[in-house]
């Protein structure tokens, strides 16, 4: 009779993956139309900072500078929020429909230059062309879409209550997927009718001054969307200033939690998306193969840079060792490169400091027992990269079973019941979200109330759309981004 | 407990586990997304001519369409440096004609045989068709498997028969197809490539499609069934074959398939002897394709011999 999955003896005649037929370089060649200096955007306008200092935006995948760009201070800020604040009262008055006009104006625009975008996105962030192109890019697009079609139902999006803005908003946003998190953020906070002082992470905020020309040519009114930029100065200064009516975070947990701390005891509105520690839990009858690739999406997609990153795995013994085999056998033919090449799935690291985090980990992973597996890979030489990574033999004790990574790093834990799952899962201070493998229904149902996550995914992982909201438990953080409950955090409801 | 059909199902999916749609339409998907250029695009090419299985299998075919087949297969282009395909891929009437005209080239003959492609006759008579294509000089031999007993769950039954057809077939190497549109679940693709891997021998294939049905080779169930050879190889050490049959068109479509395959079951099978594409128009397109890759522009179709079209 057949077999395959219950005996493990049998001859160990291993698979080739060498280098019979090599892929010829492929890159993505349109051009991203960088400008050499990049200003605020402020009151609709590119305007030199205040402060007079500038900083470097670097290609990680190279360390080569692409631009230079203005560092926001005090007074820069201060100007966005008034210019903000100066629109605010002609924008919210608008009929829904006419702000509707703008954001599927914003959105068209977006799509027009979907190739220029991805590929200035991978050059900024690191992200593999394949993911700006087929992901980042097209997600903010709908994003925009999908709030361009609730504009005019606003009536409809708390039923017998009144919706109306909150004023100006002060948004900050983190590295990993820049230009999506701008559209989670942006789009909202314009369909309600808010104003916005964005600004981005200081590694990437190319695609956001990009973006500042897109709502120009959409003609948006003057001082609805601002964009700030600069470090951690930047961004208290933005989530701190007094006439902001709501702030939204996404980030780490160690600055969400500063910004909270600043803002204790005033009467602002808050969002905080944050950290997470994701289980990715595969029980013994769910589809093995699927399951190893729901494995690597959930942690090598955009070089596990994924706040919801299944960075935990929770395999049950009796199928471990074929699950882990798999796996092995699966990164191996991961391509890790050049990000720009059209055939690479892992770009590069977003800094040298987070790949100094990242190798730190790394190495607790080592000191303290863990066995570590990275497939044999050519990195480039310049640029800051690190190979796909799993840990096995790794306890719920370990530092890189608690820790956020934020990087191609899989920890691989085992479990024998439903139960010790369910707490093995739960037993970290983050909740984002969690991935269940398995072929039962009921027991995909039962997890997805016992998993405290936010976003609980059955037989897949890493999935987003607009309408679904997205959002932690516990310190990875509060307030929902997307759907109907995304629009009601910009919203103030009489 | 007693052997009923449902305890044998639930037994053998059990036992080689279950395939999640989405997950394995995700995993191929991402096969389409990769970019093959330049001298790479044309060692993909070159090697998808040389694994062709250049097929006719129509009622209207004689000898004369054969020879025209043949020579195609020997000589695919004006080009002498591209190679010959792997096989011819007749029914057994032609078997004889066909080994007249590649017999000693390398070009194997293979045929098609059990009562292609529905496989509904006696058992004995499929036999001794095989036996029949066999002793007229066929290299190999296409069979169906009973789909009839598979989905009625008589799985001893369907592996029993193709045990019998590995033994007529003698020193001839064995195709099964699982007939993937009549099985319709990737569960069942997998069930019934498992069922044939048990009693087939190393350099036998198992095959998607008669391509007598609505659908035929995709890269989904191309993809359930190397997965099995992978997972069956790994676990036995005996190395199965694959050859995915009807619907392969174009080179961007074969470029694709082969992407998976390397992949999948790695370098060990980038080869005619583990890999074939059951096609004919594909072959032209293929040529096409590599003529563009050398000369930098498309030629016009006539400049291809057509000689394995279905006119």
């Amino acid at each position: 009779m057949p077999s395959a999955r219950k005996t493990s003896s049998g001859p160990r005649s291993g698979l080739i993956f060498g280098d019979l037929w090599e892929f010829d370089p492929a890159p993505e060649t349109a051009d991203p139309k960088l400008k050499a200096r990049y200003d605020l955007f402020i009151g609709g306008r590119f305007v030199r900072p205040r402060s007079g200092r500038t900083f470097d935006s670097i290609n990680p995948a190279n360390e080569a500078k692409l631009a230079e760009i203005a560092l926001a201070g005090p007074a820069d800020v201060d100007a966005a929020y008034r210019s903000a604040a100066d629109a605010f009262k002609a924008w919210a008055a608008l009929p829904g429909r006419e702000r509707g006009k703008y954001l599927y104006r914003i959105a068209r625009l977006l799509q027009d230059r979907a190739r220029e975008f991805a590929v200035a996105e991978t050059l900024d962030g690191g992200k593999p062309i394949r993911e700006s192109r087929d992901f980042d890019v097209p997600m903010a697009a709908a994003h925009f879409f999908y709030h361009a079609g609730w504009a005019d139902k606003l009536e409809y999006v708390a039923p017998g209550r009144i919706a109306r803005p909150l004023g100006v908003v002060g948004q900050v946003i983190p590295w990993n997927f820049p230009l999506l998190m701008l559209a989670w953020k942006l789009a909202p906070a314009l369909a309600m009718g808010n104003c916005v002082v964005l600004k981005p992470a200081e590694t990437t905020s190319i695609t956001a001054l990009k973006f500042a020309e897109i709502l120009q040519d959409a003609e948006l009114p003057a001082g609805v969307v601002n964009f700030v930029t600069g470090a951690g100065e930047t961004g208290a200064a933005v989530m701190g200033h007094p006439s902001a009516a709501k702030v939204a975070f996404t980030g780490s947990t160690e600055v969400g939690k500063a910004i909270m701390r600043q803002l204790a005891g005033t009467d602002r509105k808050m969002t905080m998306e944050l950290g997470g520690k994701a289980a990715n839990i595969v029980f013994d009858d769910a589809p093995i193969d699927q399951a190893v690739e729901g494995i690597v999406n959930g942690i090598f997609f955009n070089q596990g840079h994924v706040c919801c990153a299944g960075s935990r795995l929770l395999v049950h013994e009796p199928v471990a060792g074929q699950v882990i085999s798999k796996l092995r056998n699966r990164i191996r033919v991961l391509r890790v490169g050049d990000p720009l090449d059209k055939n690479t799935d892992l770009g590069a690291i977003n800094s040298r400091e987070q790949l100094g985090r990242i190798r730190r980990l790394v190495a607790s992973g080592v000191r303290e027992g863990a066995l570590m597996y990275q497939p044999p890979c050519r990195l480039p030489e310049r640029g800051y990269y690190f190979p796909p990574t799993l840990f096995t033999r790794v306890t719920q004790s370990h530092r890189i079973a608690r820790e956020e990574i934020f990087g191609p790093v899989l920890s691989i834990l085992t479990f024998r019941t439903v139960d010790e799952a369910i707490e093995k899962a739960n037993n970290t201070p983050y909740g984002l979200s969690a991935g269940v493998w398995t072929d039962k229904g009921s027991r995909i149902l039962r997890m997805s109330t016992e998993l405290k996550a936010g976003v609980v995914w059955a037989n897949t992982f890493n999935k987003f759309d607009p309408s679904s909201p997205f959002g932690g438990y516990r310190e990875s953080g509060f307030g929902r981004e997307g759907g109907r409950q995304g629009l009601l955090d910009y919203a103030h409801l009489a | 407990m007693p052997q009923t059909p449902h305890t044998a199902h639930a037994r053998l999916l059990d036992e080689v586990g279950s395939v999640d749609q989405v997950g394995v339409e995700e995993r191929v998907a991402k096969f389409a997304t990769r970019s093959i250029k330049k001298a790479s695009k044309v060692w993909g090419l070159r090697t998808a001519v040389s694994m062709t299985d250049l097929t006719t299998l129509e009622g209207k075919d004689t000898p004369g369409k054969i020879e025209s087949l043949c020579r195609k297969a020997l000589r695919p282009h004006d080009d002498p440096d591209i190679p010959t395909v792997a096989a011819v891929c007749v029914y057994p009437s032609m078997v004889r004609h066909a080994k007249a005209h590649v017999g000693g080239s390398g070009v194997k003959v293979a045929s098609v045989a059990t009562a292609f492609p529905s496989g509904q006759t006696h058992y004995r008579t499929r036999l001794s068709e095989v036996r029949g294509a066999v002793a007229d000089g066929a290299d190999e031999v296409d069979m169906v498997i009973n789909r009839g007993a598979f989905l009625s769950g008589e799985y001893s039954r369907v592996q029993d028969e193709i045990a019998g057809v590995v033994e007529a077939c003698g020193p001839a190497a064995l195709k099964v197809i699982l007939e993937v549109s009549e099985l319709e679940t990737f569960d069942n693709i997998r069930m019934a490539s498992f069922l044939a891997m048990g009693v087939l021998r190393p350099g036998d294939f198992i095959k998607t499609s008669t391509g007598k049905t609505a659908l035929n080779a995709t890269l989904a169930n191309n993809q359930v069934m190397i997965e099995a050879i992978r997972d069956f190889f790994l676990d036995t050490g005996i190395a199965i074959g694959m050859k995915p049959a009807g619907g392969i068109k174009t080179a961007k479509q074969a470029l694709q398939f082969l992407i998976a395959v390397k992949e999948t079951l790695g370098d060990a099978w980038l080869t005619r002897r583990r890999y074939r594409f059951g096609a004919s128009s594909l072959l032209n397109d293929l040529l096409r394709q590599i003529e563009k890759e050398k000369t930098g522009a498309y030629q016009a179709p006539y400049y291809f011999s057509d000689a394995a079209e279905s006119y």
